[in-house]
């Protein structure tokens, strides 16, 4: 037991590839194999991520190099910089581990049903593991260029997953716009990466956090991690994907995706504060992300408050919930430097930035699943031609309650308590901050109330009469993710205390994440 | 497509073989030599692109399957992670075949020598996988890329004879 014990960061990769690669092997055996393949595969990898948030909330940050003759030996002879590929666990990157492998347990549940008529699964089993395989990549590796290479990984899979159902011109559109996008934000990665290597001949990002100083090299780098992981996550100049994509892919898909655009977030995270930190010296990138953050929330929540179309009205909320993740993350990078007003609320940002995160991936993965079991029951995802669903599908109305309460901040739901965080501090920098933030949260209320007025309620239409509920399978997918809003929302201070606390310390403690690389060997 | 004249088929016929000959060598000397998997698998996967070109698709269309790449794909990918869980006793992609004789694990010879295949433990392995892979995946490719042609130009010439691209 203690030996797998050792192994979990590798395994966590090598589980949904495995999975992958084999998925048409167990398709061969017939669609009940290939289904009970593909369930249980991303139910051990969310074993394997609790495990991993477990031994790093135990004992510190887990490193572990591929490889090696020993998974700790990250300077093998003397040497000074790492060489080998490395993944480094911190409390940060095990939250999002663990978060992304339930997005990825709860889509796959929800896929099993919902896609069964389609035909083409054992690739899109396939792709689904390679999809969550490269997320889960970006989220622990501690390397630079790899986590370029998971970053392709994830966006070629995810191409694919938005243009399954080929036969729309839509997703073809959708799934090509995002391929190009992709290409151009891999490439400014990349060349950043190239920057760091040139600089100081390493692309271990401890290495490279140990001796950055700020020059041209590294300015020009910084601009194009940030530009391009932003708009990986959907930002408001570089938004224009996200509707399409999120609108086009099937539900379960979406729910994935929506996983991994936190993945490219919490790159940024690591660019802005382990990989610069301190030495970002002036207040400009903090700003930036500040305004970007201002300009998602409201332009995305007034995009979406006109929607007719139920996913494309949960896509462009999810351009919106990004900028209170950004405002937060930058009123924290803004007193960075002050350990005073650290203490006094930039703490707190960051904190709410991260619980915000975790709250958002869980309800607007429930939103994106609720979405797709309206579409798979009634036939349609345009709000006309939906009404009354409340009587003919209970539970699914109750479970859309439950995440759209949390999205819009009601106060008993962990959306609430992630917004008052990112209120009260972003309030100590400008009052106007929080205004714009809590008219965004009203209008996302108002879309919402909209849905459930429009989707469920209502007098019942003549052609949803013979309309049924979901099958056990998706209902268990969704379920899932509204136990875990609920536990979120019912223990506040137990969660912040054991998930968010630990995460936002790990990303201000820049010395122990060089610490536990360079300071590490045998 | 109608076919190349007989020169070309038989050139191609002949030459097909010579060229997944080379890229196989380039596969098996990955680790000695420039080259390795990927770029092997691609020398490999000239093979269908030649007899496509020469004899057309409806004659090469009949003679594979996409399902026979496919299969080469799998096997390939499989092996590869397979090689990474070699290793899992000491560490994920540990070279546990290294040294330990047989196949793949001769010791490295001291001073000057013209490179010894079989030295590269896992390494070896994982480049052969690769270049399945690449085989198997390049050759769908070309296949698909092939059938689309057929897709888009169908509704016009049914009935018809096919285009021809170069007479």
């Amino acid at each position: 037991m203690t030996i797998w014990r050792e192994h979990l960061p590798a395994l966590l990769l090598a589980l949904p590839l495995l999975g992958a690669f084999a998925a048409p092997v167990a398709g061969h055996f017939g669609s009940r194999a290939r289904n009970v393949w593909f369930v249980s595969i991303t139910a051990l990898t969310a074993l394997v991520a609790w495990g991993l948030w477990q031994q790093v909330s135990a004992s510190g940050i887990v490193v572990y190099v591929m490889g090696a003759e020993h998974s700790r030996l990250t300077l093998p002879s003397g040497m000074a910089l790492p060489v080998r590929i490395l993944l480094e666990v911190d409390a940060m990157s095990a939250l999002m581990a663990f978060m992304g492998a339930i997005a990825a347990l709860a889509g796959a549940l929800f896929s099993v049903r919902s896609m069964e008529r389609f035909s083409g699964l054992d690739q899109f089993v396939a792709l689904y593991l390679l999809l969550t395989a490269g997320m889960l990549g970006m989220e622990i590796t501690g390397d630079l260029f790899n986590f370029f290479v998971f970053l392709e990984i994830a966006s070629v899979a995810s191409c694919g997953l938005v243009a399954f159902w080929r036969d729309r011109p839509e997703a073809v559109e959708a799934s090509f716009k995002y391929m190009l996008l992709s290409t151009v934000g891999a490439l400014m990665v990349l060349v950043a990466v190239a920057f760091f290597y040139g600089r100081y001949n390493t692309v271990a990002m401890a290495g490279v956090a140990s001796h950055l100083q700020l020059g041209l090299a590294e300015k020009a780098a910084l601009v194009f991690l940030v530009s391009a992981l932003a708009m990986k996550c959907g930002t408001v100049p570089m938004h224009m994907w996200t509707p399409d994509a999120y609108a086009e892919a099937p539900a379960g898909v979406t729910c994935l995706l929506v996983a991994v655009s936190q993945a490219a977030l919490y790159g940024l995270f690591r660019v802005c504060f382990t990989l610069y930190g301190a030495s970002l010296g002036s207040s400009a990138v903090a700003w930036a992300l500040i305004i970007m953050g201002l300009l998602s929330m409201f332009i995305g929540v007034t995009m979406a408050v006109i929607q007719k179309d139920v996913k494309r009205l949960m896509a462009y909320h999810s351009v919106s919930q990004v900028g209170y993740m950004l405002l937060g993350m930058g009123v924290a990078l803004l007193v960075l430097s002050d350990p005073q007003k650290m203490a006094a609320y930039g703490a707190m940002a960051l904190q709410g930035a991260v619980y915000h995160l975790f709250n958002y991936t869980m309800y607007k993965g429930l939103l994106f699943l609720v979405a797709g079991a309206l579409a798979y029951a009634a036939g349609s995802r345009n709000l006309n031609d939906l009404g009354g669903l409340g009587r003919r599908m209970p539970q699914t109305a109750a479970l859309f309650v439950i995440a759209a309460a949390a999205i819009a901040g009601l106060p008993p739901f962990n959306g609430f308590v992630s917004k008052l965080m990112i209120y009260e501090s972003s309030f100590a920098v400008h009052p106007l901050l929080p205004v714009v933030a809590m008219v965004t949260s009203m209008l996302t209320l108002a879309s919402f109330v909209k849905v459930f007025q429009t989707a469920f309620l209502g007098p019942e239409k003549a052609a949803l009469r013979e309309v049924q509920e979901v099958p056990g399978f998706m209902r268990g997918g969704m379920a899932l993710l509204a136990v875990v809003v609920l536990v979120l929302s019912l223990f506040p201070t137990w969660s912040v205390g054991s998930f968010v606390e630990p995460a936002a310390r790990a990303l201000m403690d820049r010395a122990a994440y060089v610490g536990a690389v360079l300071g590490g060997g045998l | 497509m109608r076919p190349l004249s007989v020169i070309v088929r038989t050139v191609c016929n002949a030459f097909a073989w010579f060229v997944a000959v080379f890229g196989v060598y380039v596969i098996v000397h990955g680790h000695l030599s420039p080259g390795g998997g990927f770029q092997g698998g691609a020398v490999v996967a000239t093979f269908m692109a030649l007899l496509l070109v020469s004899h057309g698709a409806t004659k090469c269309l009949g003679w594979v399957r996409t399902n026979f790449f496919y299969a080469f794909e799998h096997v390939g990918l499989l092996t590869f992670i397979a090689a990474g869980f070699l290793g899992i006793g000491v560490t994920f992609f540990y070279n546990s075949l290294a040294l330990s004789g047989g196949l793949f694990g001769s010791a490295v010879p001291l001073g000057p020598n013209g490179g010894s295949l079989n030295t590269s433990g896992t390494i070896a392995l994982m480049n052969c996988a690769v270049g399945i892979e690449v085989v198997g995946g390049l050759s769908m490719i070309l296949l698909y890329m092939m059938q689309g042609v057929f897709h888009v130009d169908k509704p016009t010439l049914r009935g018809k004879e096919e285009a021809g691209h170069d007479r």
